[in-house]
């Protein structure tokens, strides 16, 4: 037996192989659940295939008595569940690290590493034995490897069972069976191995006034509570799942108890060019609208974006990045739209985004999105990314301020308009950029005909130059307008480094855990994460005020350094991109080698990618 | 140039609907189209038909996509909003708009390039979800902006200006609709007034998606012999077979046609279309029956015109009705309605401890 590790509690990685389709997804979220549950701040990842039944999955769980949200970037215990992946997934396991497998049937090449605790357990035999039916013998194979893990782990066996009873409270039966299966793998373990191995969970007080959800559904709150009435879209991961969960508050919040009429309509559009067009007629039309897609459909959607941007009609998108280009790999993730949304669109366009770092964001920023966009009349998108939309967070409790109404910008109402001598739809008064403009129905003084063909401050048709270019110079103002109202950047200079990291949305978990890294070992770093595009005078300072900036994304092509480059005064040589874009969610240890491998040179720098998958 | 108003000269004397308005108040900016265009004739109906429902102007939503038609919607009804959008993707800015606000009438003017070629997907989508709007093409079988290439309306045969022929099928929109389960399928000629504006009033009512294909001449490039969207060549071939009178809720229906010729057709809100079938054995209430006829004359070369499908209640399947969406429009329902506040999302926030 190779040495153990030494006692890791509450502070190790777990990751669990399985095949797609075979109900590990319930036994992942229990096992999460129940960590949440004791007081333990833990995280979780799924890594799953475009496919709906047969090809390997895998679900990280990482607990963390110190509250990170991001990879570490090592797997300390590995339930390999899949034979397929079973060469790789053993050789990912660090040093002094166990594996878990299903040792009904025997495999020998399993034991060839000397350096980890090889945990074989007949999981297969034991469902077999104990269950019928071979739907049920594999879905509650999975189960039983959470009993397995609770015994090792020491999980609360009274915590699994509630939750149980929580999930399958409409199917009691099933309480029973799933806890068999878990008793199953938890006696076994029991009787055959040490419990609970040196790494294992204790309970803490750390979750309290917290929750685990994921970005799509606390992006879909926001929507709902911002009091967005139209949802229009085309199914894509991975941001399908946002229309889902606003579907679903929308049925149990939004219908009227009397007449069973339902405050919100739901669209299914043909294809993304149908749903933001539909979000740009109905929010034309006075409504909160929204979409959500991910890259392909905003490649769709660029059409129609430059006309909201041009015809000036508010819109709220959410993007859900996920890995490109073209069709890429749908369910992994990546922050590689950043480019393609800041300039969508043919023309000299810009537009305004948004770059929540989690699900907390990403309700107040759905909420802000309309806002901004109703006051700036142009389209926002919000960019959040597949690792903060389907992975669940464990997030501060989200607030709401009972307080807060709508910005809906200046919309005229009838009487609004009777007192003017006649309106004109583009003709600025208060020289902040932005007209007042007029719903349909109103008043026949108030129409106007919006297009995005060449038009005059009046709203006509024109090809004069010097009239076009009063338009789209008036433009720009409003863009000054809106880098004054937009989301400042996220700043952290306690360090008081002339070194600073930059960064954007999801990247943020691993940064926050790379600078304590990093801070132990004697090298403080700045930190600015940037929350909105345009960037803010803020920006520009924090760019101004370092000598040497990481500017850490997950793309290849370092769209965020881009964007700094193009839209600030910032010297190019400054920067220092630390670019992860393999579709996994960057870790900690990845920045920390990034940065240390510049600022100590002699240190020898470990292939990135190689070394942390 | 199309802000150009017409100036709004009224003679007393000039005939005013139940609002008190006169024709020239539902008038729009001055056409810049080609002289003797059949869309300008198209926009006089619209004129005629809002004019005689006496809809307030306001209430008249214009939506467009690109080409010589889509411009047209700023040339009526300049008291109503318009939305000149992007090419073929009207439809989805009428779904968004109505969903937002059910109470306002929509009317969508179209081409053949706009409707069947570039917006083909659009189009059927938007007959699948019955939206509540007019959708009206203006169809002369060519692309009159980009001077003269066949769209996809060309029939085969049918010579082009400098003498190419069109070997292609051509998309029928009518037959298309129906198939698609369209619940109001009319054709009609631009050349035609007496025809066209009380078909014009029916979509305009219809609960539900309405369309006319209206066959509007390109006379720039488009009239010329061997063409069969010309004026002649339209004339000559095309065959009412169901006359529609629109007869609204407030006023009787006149008997001035004979039992047996004439069938009333009962609207949602009361109003009536009097049909009058001019072809012996059309039923424009039986969906199969009638597209096999309007199949078989199109073979010999002839367009049926006219209400050619009707189903005149068609409200299950509409969208408001089908999505129970309330009578009030979405974009007027209060705040405080939409949002569950504070109390509300700690209920939320329960599921995820």
């Amino acid at each position: 037996m190779p040495a153990s590790t030494p006692s890791r509690v509450n502070d190790f990685s777990v990751k669990i192989a399985t095949v797609n389709g075979t109900g590990s997804a319930s036994a992942n979220t229990l096992l999460m659940k129940s960590i949440f549950r004791s007081g333990i701040p833990v995280m979780g990842k799924n890594y799953f295939p475009s496919n709906i039944q047969g090809l390997p999955t895998w679900y990280e769980i990482r607990i963390t008595r110190d509250g990170y949200v991001a990879r570490s970037g090592q797997i300390d215990l590995m339930v390999a569940m899949n034979a397929e992946t079973y060469a790789r997934d053993v050789k990912e396991i660090a040093p002094g690290g166990y594996l878990v497998y299903d040792s009904t049937w025997p495999r020998p090449a399993l034991l060839k590493r000397e350096d980890i605790t090889v945990i074989g357990v007949p999981l297969a035999r034991l469902c077999n034995e104990n269950f019928n039916g071979v739907r049920t013998r594999i879905l509650m194979k999975n189960i039983c490897y959470a009993g397995v893990l609770a015994a090792l782990l020491d999980l609360d066996l009274a915590r699994i069972r509630e939750l149980l009873a929580e999930t399958y409270a409409k199917k009691p039966q099933l309480v029973d069976s799933n806890m068999k299966a878990i008793q199953l793998g938890y006696d076994y373990a029991r009787e055959n191995f040490a419990c609970p191995l040196p790494l294992h969970v204790q309970k803490m007080k750390r979750t309290a006034g917290h929750i685990m959800i994921d970005g799509n559904t606390a992006a879909a709150l926001g929507c709902l509570f911002a009091g967005a009435t139209v949802a229009a879209w085309y199914p894509i991961t991975p941001s399908t799942s946002l229309m889902d969960a606003f579907k679903m508050f929308g049925d149990r919040m939004r219908v009227d108890p009397a007449t069973g009429r339902r405050n919100f309509a739901f669209i299914q559009a043909e294809d993304e060019l149908a749903a933001i067009g539909m979000v740009i007629g109905a929010m034309w039309n006075g409504a909160r609208a929204f979409t959500a897609t991910s890259g392909p459909g905003i490649s769709l959607m660029n059409e129609f974006l430059g006309l909201a941007y041009y015809a000036e009609v508010p819109a709220v998108v959410f993007d859900i990045q996920r890995v490109g280009p073209s069709t890429g790999m749908p369910t992994r993730t990546q922050q590689g739209d950043l480019m393609l949304c800041a300039y969508a669109s043919h023309g000299d366009t810009r537009h305004v985004c948004l770059y929540p770092a989690n699900p907390e964001e990403c309700f107040y920023m759905a909420v802000q999105a309309f806002d901004l966009a109703e006051r700036l009349q142009t389209p926002v998108m919000v960019m959040s990314d597949l690792d903060i939309g389907m992975n669940d967070w464990m997030c501060p409790d989200l607030k709401w301020d009972d307080s807060y109404r709508p910005d809906r910008g200046k919309v005229l109402s009838k009487e609004e308009v009777l007192k003017l001598e006649k309106f004109y739809r583009f003709i600025d008064k208060d020289g902040d950029g932005i007209t007042p403009r007029t719903l349909p129905g109103v008043h026949p003084k108030a129409a106007y005909f919006a297009r995005g063909s060449g038009h005059n401050q009046f709203g006509a048709y024109t090809e004069d130059a010097t009239d076009y270019q009063v338009v789209l110079d008036r433009l720009v103002k409003k863009w000054a307008t809106a880098r004054k109202l937009v989301p400042r950047a996220l700043i952290d200079a306690t360090a008081g480094s002339r070194v600073g990291i930059v960064s954007v949305g999801s990247c943020d978990g691993a940064i926050r855990e790379a600078q304590d890294v990093l801070r132990a070992r004697g090298v403080g770093v700045d930190y600015m994460r940037v929350r909105a595009f345009p960037f803010g005078e803020d920006v520009e300072k924090f760019l101004e005020a370092h000598e040497l900036l990481f500017v850490v994304e997950q793309n290849r092509d370092a769209q965020l350094r881009s964007l700094l480059t193009l839209e600030s005064a910032v010297d190019k040589s400054k920067l220092r991109s630390l670019l992860h874009y393999n579709g996994l969610p960057i870790s900690s240890a990845f920045i920390v080698e990034g940065v240390l491998a510049e600022l100590q040179p002699g240190r020898h720098a470990q292939p990135r990618d190689a070394a942390h998958g | 140039m199309t802000f150009i108003a017409k100036p709004k000269v009224a003679h007393p004397s000039l005939p005013k609907n139940a609002l008190g308005f006169t024709r020239r108040d539902y008038e729009g900016a001055l056409s810049t189209l080609c002289a003797g265009c059949g869309h300008d004739s198209i926009t006089a109906a619209i004129v005629e038909a809002s004019w005689g429902l006496a809809i307030e102007p306001q209430n008249m939503v214009k939506l467009s996509g690109i080409g010589c038609s889509s411009k047209t919607t700023a040339y009526f009804v300049s008291g109503g909003h318009g939305f000149n959008s992007v090419h073929g993707r009207m439809p989805s800015i009428a779904m968004g708009a109505n969903a937002a606000n059910r109470t306002l009438t929509y009317i969508g003017v179209s081409g053949d390039g706009d409707t069947l070629s570039i917006g083909l997907g659009q189009f059927c989508h938007a007959i699948r979800r019955n939206l509540n709007m007019l959708y009206i093409i203006e169809n002369n079988g060519v692309y009159g902006l980009t001077k003269g290439q066949f769209s996809a309306s060309a029939d085969i045969g049918t010579k082009a200006k400098k003498g190419e022929v069109n070997f292609q099928p051509p998309i029928d929109p009518v037959l298309l609709a129906m198939t698609l389960g369209a619940t109001f399928v009319a054709r009609s000629f631009s050349g035609d007034k007496e025809q066209l504006v009380p078909l014009i009033q029916a979509g305009l009512r219809h609960q539900g998606f309405a369309l006319i294909d209206v066959l509007s001449p390109c006379v720039t490039f488009n009239d010329h012999e061997g063409s069969t969207k010309s004026y002649a060549y339209t004339r000559e071939h095309y065959e009412p077979a169901v006359h529609a009178d629109f007869v609204p809720l407030e006023r009787e229906i006149i008997a001035d046609y004979g039992p047996g010729e004439t069938l009333p057709v009962l609207m949602h809100d009361g109003s009536r279309i009097v049909l009058r079938k001019l072809e012996g054995a059309y039923d424009p209430t039986n969906r199969a029956t009638a597209a096999a006829q309007i199949q078989e004359r199109m073979k010999s070369g002839e367009y049926l015109t006219g209400l050619l499908y009707v189903d005149a209640q068609p409200s299950q399947s509409e969208f408001h009705a089908v999505n129970a969406t309330p009578d009030v429009p979405l974009n007027s329902v209060p705040f405080e309605t939409l949002s569950p506040g504070s109390k509300g999302l700690q209920k939320v926030l329960a599921r995820y401890r």
